[in-house]
């Protein structure tokens, strides 16, 4: 294992601390625990949002914090969600007085440990309400799996969801939109090869060299088939075709076309994939009104993809477009 | 004989021992099924559990100690398995209450309560390829060996024993709770990874029970 790093045990909390410096013009990094917050946090009479999970998928989700997108996010270990203690701190930091939303992926560990903090948040008196994302189509949902994943399409929610609570909308209206675009986003993922979390040193799971994951998640886990390596439309061909089947998106349909690097694949390879995905797109007459090409929600040094199509309204494309200022994502401001 | 605060003690103190001797082990199935965390999680959570143990107020029980324990895993271990044992311990130290001893009766009643709070927040069910396949074989031998009159290092034996088959037993099946789910039919073939910390738990609670009763 080469990695740049100190500690295995100190990784996350050297990184943050990096981040904190980095961008201390937008956000605040809070120790013990630990927690990033926006640098004018708390907005007083904004809906407060509030993200989080396992580190290893940066930029999400601190490098979403900032004006028109997260007000807090709270970073656990590796892989692994954080505990209901800093979601809290987080939550008491960023409410505003008009209530705070969680956005969490959809993880056992996840879930848990956000319903704890909300629990605790409400016995304080902060009005909290959760968002679920679950756009992983390789997951079958069903009674017999925990549900469908929260992937790709959690950066979606979490800028539109971020845009409508910097306008004013109410704890109510921020959780609509944000349901909203969780309604009409899938996505799906492969790797090309494994990714070693820190403390483990090791691969999470081992690929011949010509192989390849389909259907893999983001914490590293193996996915539902494995394949031989193909050419690159071919591979857009596998995942873009399981997203449209699913809603299903049908021709007329505005999107938004997300193609994401897993953390290892360089751009040249996304923009290579994202013409073939286009020209899919362009066959069933499905019109791309707005796009998002490159690493925004990745699994540590993974070399692979997911593609996520969300269907559009005028609303969402509104609030897409509307200003915003964080690490990772920055426009009309 | 009854177990006191001097064996919940030497239980928290055996886990710690036992998940540091097994982290690696239970990081590499959850490699396998979930994603590699489960060893070094639980091991941060048993460490952090150990210094405080030495703050307990005198006149401490058996309940206060699994309160501690829930507790500190609940706010250190994250993942599933933060609030899934912490749920357990926090059940167990109600059920166990202010007893300063705890017979056989008493110790089986504390891992059904256990078990029960972790089917109420996991809503898993047996065969779903989870901790609770450990725990309810567990509880099963548990009651019918208090039911029996057992003693209580011998309740607490049984409940370990059965744990550990329970554990075996997760092998051949397929995940329907938990990450390991996402894997479908491939989830087959693979130890269940909170099952086996479920069963090194319940292991050590028995082996304190025994070095209690032998002092």
């Amino acid at each position: 294992m080469k990695k740049i790093i100190n500690d295995p045990k100190r990784v996350v909390d050297e990184s943050v601390a990096g981040f904190g410096l980095a961008h201390a013009d937008i956000v605040r990094v809070e120790v013990d625990p630990i927690h990033v917050v926006r640098a004018d946090a708390p907005v007083s009479g904004k809906v407060g949002i509030v993200s989080g999970g396992g580190s290893g998928h940066e930029p999400l989700h601190a490098g979403y914090v900032g004006f028109g997108m997260l007000d807090a996010a709270v970073p656990g270990a590796v892989f692994t969600s954080p505990t209901p203690d800093p979601i809290l701190a987080a939550t008491k930091a960023v409410d505003g007085g008009a209530g705070v939303l969680h956005i969490v992926k959809n993880y056992t560990g996840d879930v848990l440990n956000f319903e704890t903090a909300a629990d605790l948040a409400a016995a304080d008196g902060i009005t909290v309400r959760a968002v679920v994302t679950d756009d992983d189509v390789a997951v079958k949902d069903s009674l017999y799996t925990a549900g469908r994943r929260g992937v790709g399409g959690t950066v979606l929610v979490e800028k539109i969801a971020g845009a409508a609570a910097q306008r004013g909308d109410s704890l109510d209206q921020v959780a609509e939109i944000a349901e909203r675009v969780n309604a009409n986003v899938r996505s799906m993922g492969l790797a090309l090869t494994p990714c070693i979390v820190p403390h483990a040193g090791e691969p999470s799971f081992t690929l011949a060299e010509d192989e390849i994951e389909i259907g893999i998640g983001i914490h590293g886990e193996p996915g539902r088939d494995r394949v031989e390596l193909e050419p690159a439309d071919r591979l857009v061909d596998r995942l873009i075709e399981p997203v449209l089947e699913d809603l299903p998106f049908a021709d007329g349909d505005r999107v938004l076309l997300f193609v994401n690097g897993m953390g290892g694949t360089p751009l040249i390879e996304l923009y290579l994939a994202y013409r073939r995905a286009a020209e899919v797109l362009q066959q069933r007459d499905i019109t791309i009104s707005r796009s998002l090409v490159g690493n925004y929600i990745t699994s540590l040094e993974m070399q692979g993809m997911s593609i996520t199509v969300l269907r559009l309204d005028d609303e969402m494309i509104e609030l897409w477009d509307a200003p915003v200022q964080t690490a990772a994502l920055r426009w009309g401001r | 004989m009854g177990l006191d605060i001097t064996w919940a003690v030497d239980w928290v103190r055996r886990s710690a021992d036992v998940i540091a001797e097994h982290r690696l082990e239970l990081i590499k199935l959850d490699r396998e099924i979930g994603d590699g965390d489960h060893g070094e999680n639980m091991d941060r959570g048993f460490q952090a559990v150990l210094p405080k143990l030495d703050d307990l107020p005198a006149g401490s029980t058996p309940g206060d100690v699994l309160k501690l324990v829930a507790t500190t895993l609940i706010s250190t271990v994250g993942g599933a398995a933060g609030p899934l044992y912490g749920t357990a311990y926090l059940k167990g130290a109600g059920v166990a209450g202010s007893a300063t001893s705890l017979d056989g009766r008493a110790i089986a009643a504390v891992l059904t309560a256990a078990r029960d709070g972790i089917v109420l927040r996991g809503k898993a069910e047996s065969g779903d390829k989870t901790m609770v396949d450990a725990w309810t074989p567990a509880v099963e031998a548990a009651e019918a060996a208090a039911s029996n009159g057992s003693d209580v290092a011998s309740v607490l034996d049984a409940a370990a024993d059965a744990a550990a088959a329970g554990s075996d037993a997760t092998i051949p099946l397929v995940a329907r709770k938990g990450r390991a789910s996402y894997l479908g039919e491939r989830s087959a073939g693979h130890r269940d990874p909170g099952a086996q910390s479920s069963a090194l738990l319940l292991r050590a609670a028995a082996d304190a029970a025994s070095a209690a009763a032998g002092a």
